[in-house]
């Protein structure tokens, strides 16, 4: 069973999103995603500043079998970017919800934070994936 | 690798296995009204006998002509050892290998020929190949879109000092993406893009700049002021090189502002002209680049026990993966020219491929200085030139050129319909497989039939 944190928020397509004090958001992809992807071997990153829809592909996690879509979960503009992940892709495999943490995002409308999964509806989503 | 066709007996079998009667019931679902049905002008078949007879009779109509034209496509010798090694077994296959248990020795040519053009265009990898120079340009006009993430406007610079060629393929397929290809003037003096027309675009949004080193004109740019002009606004820089010029000039790699990707025509490395194909186009890049390059790469790694060896690396992007969102729709290589080319550049190695690149250069002079010995031919520009250049003639090159090909000689290409602008005017070229003898014979055709040209038109009215 992948680890699903309760304090955070997700998506049916495996992001998670934690709100920070500053009323920022952190991203990142969750566990169950990481271990579906297997070893991360790059990662693509947003340009500081840009403004993400919602459901818009931002990033591109790549693994030794597969390129993968990382969508964004709500809509903002990007603060904040995980620059360490370009020579070290494998902290994501090893700490999604830590060091794996992906882009810091200033929500356009924090509302949208309400219709995210909570941890419970998450693991319920990913129960039947599992196996 | 023998091409064997179906039996009556194989095709029976794999109806039987599919439960259909016959080929008609198999295709019984395709409406009448979209089958293609006999083809028109297809003649009946023919035995190999009739066909090789036939094949002969063309082969001498064309004549043993003594070809003066580049713009590129170029004739170069081929020592015999490149397709007597190209063909054998081994190595013979038209396809990138996907099992690297059964392909060692095809991925292994690969992985050296990616080694060559990454040394000789001064990049940090290459990809197996593409189909042809003119779709490598329109790939690598996509992937400079892709690596500009600053820009928004998706406004590539292209010269028009760049092959039309290139220019109107790339055209045709970038531009249902929404990218617009801008045309760069050049100097009609000196044949270059000057760094004025660049400034025109100062300040401007722009995904990329284009240079072709030689130009299709056959000058040498300066691609040191251009590429700065670039890199100073952070703007990728996309290199159009001759392989075989590149063992006298700077590679792109190196020029003042580096360039970003690099790619070609390969026919002149072990290619024949071969009446216009196959060729191959190549590219190269720097590693920071290399996830965003389309086609195949083979990679060098080591197997469980510690062994060297070759494999496809860096596919996880690739269409059979990624779908619609892959780099690229190109997931191929063209693995019998890139076998050539690869022994060609392997037979040459460096000094032979500057003595090549230097034979070349030292034609191209001899062949201009022939010929604008005659009167009513000036060379066209000024600048330096590799081995191809610009003549100005004081008649239209089209009924001049028809009457050298009686002669057997092809003297180049009437550039008319492509640069209007520069009046009568013909691109000629010369390779190290022209003699002193050869040159001196066109010279000697032009100025007769220049020298025809003028008695018609003097001529009194019959």
């Amino acid at each position: 069973m992948s680890e699903i944190p309760a304090d955070l928020k997700y998506t049916k397509t495996h992001e998670w999103v934690r709100t920070l004090p500053d009323g920022t958001v952190e991203l990142g992809i969750t566990d169950h995603a990481q271990h579906a992807l297997g070893d991360l071997v790059f990662v693509e990153l947003p340009e500081l500043g840009r403004r993400l829809a919602a459901s818009e592909p931002y990033a591109v996690v790549e693994s030794v079998k597969a390129a993968s879509d990382v969508y964004a979960p709500l809509a903002g503009e990007v603060t904040a970017v995980n620059t360490a992940l370009a020579t070290t892709p494998e902290q994501i495999n090893q700490e999604p919800y830590g060091t794996g943490w992906m882009v810091r995002l200033r929500p356009a409308d924090s509302a949208a934070l309400t219709r995210l999964l909570s941890a419970q509806q998450y693991a319920e989503h990913v129960g039947p994936e599992e196996n | 690798m023998a091409f064997i066709p179906h039996t009556a007996e194989d095709v029976e079998q794999m109806l039987g296995a599919i439960g259909a009667r016959s080929i008609e019931e198999l295709f019984d679902e395709i409406p009448a009204a979209v089958r293609a049905g006999p083809l028109a002008g297809i003649p009946e078949p023919l035995g190999e006998m009739a066909v090789g007879r036939l094949m002969m009779e063309r082969a001498l109509a064309d004549g043993m002509s003594s070809a003066f034209i580049g713009a590129g496509a170029y004739e170069h010798h081929i020592p015999a050892a490149v397709w007597q090694l190209a063909t054998r077994g081994e190595l013979y296959s038209a396809y990138t290998p996907y099992q690297a248990e059964a392909s060692q020795g095809t991925l292994q040519i690969i992985y050296e020929f990616q080694t060559m053009i990454a040394s000789l265009t001064g990049m940090q990898a290459a990809n197996a190949s593409l189909y042809d120079g003119a779709s490598a340009f329109a790939e690598a006009v996509l992937m400079a879109v892709r690596i500009n993430r600053r820009s928004r406007s998706q406004r590539i610079l292209v010269p028009r000092t760049v092959h039309p060629h290139y220019r109107s393929v790339a055209h045709a397929i970038t531009s249902y993406q929404g990218i617009r290809l801008e045309e760069v003037e050049y100097d009609s003096r000196t044949g270059r893009t000057p760094l004025a027309a660049l400034a025109a675009f100062d300040g401007e949004d722009l995904a990329a700049l284009a240079i072709q080193q030689p130009n299709f004109l056959g000058v040498l740019e300066d691609v040191d002021g251009l590429s700065e002009w670039a890199r100073a606004r952070a703007i990728p820089i996309i290199a159009v090189v001759n392989p075989i010029s590149l063992a006298l000039l700077k590679p792109p790699g190196a020029w003042r502002g580096a360039a970003d990707i690099v790619v070609g025509e390969g026919q002149p490395l072990g290619v024949p002209l071969s009446s216009g194909g196959p060729y191959f186009g190549f590219m190269a890049t720097r590693m920071e680049h290399v996830r965003q390059m389309p086609g195949r790469i083979v990679g060098r790694t080591v197997d469980l026990a510690g062994r060297e060896g070759f494999t496809l690396t860096l596919q996880a992007r690739e269409q059979h993966i990624r779908r619609g969102r892959a780099t690229s729709n190109i997931c191929t290589n063209q693995g019998l020219m890139v076998t050539a080319a690869t022994v060609y550049l392997a037979l040459m190695g460096p000094r032979g491929l500057k003595r090549v690149a230097a034979s070349c250069h030292a034609r191209a002079h001899e062949l201009l200085d022939a010929l604008t010995g005659i009167a009513g031919v000036r060379a066209a520009f000024t600048s330096p030139y590799f081995h191809e250049a610009v003549l100005k003639l004081d008649r239209p090159a089209g009924p001049l050129l028809a009457a050298l090909a009686r002669c057997d000689i092809v003297g180049g290409l009437d550039l008319a319909p492509h640069y209007p602008e520069l009046g009568h005017a013909l691109l000629t070229c010369a390779t190290e497989t022209k003699t002193s003898a050869d040159i001196a014979a066109y010279a000697a055709a032009l100025r007769a039939v220049l020298q025809d040209a003028q008695s018609a038109q003097h001529a009194p009215a019959a």
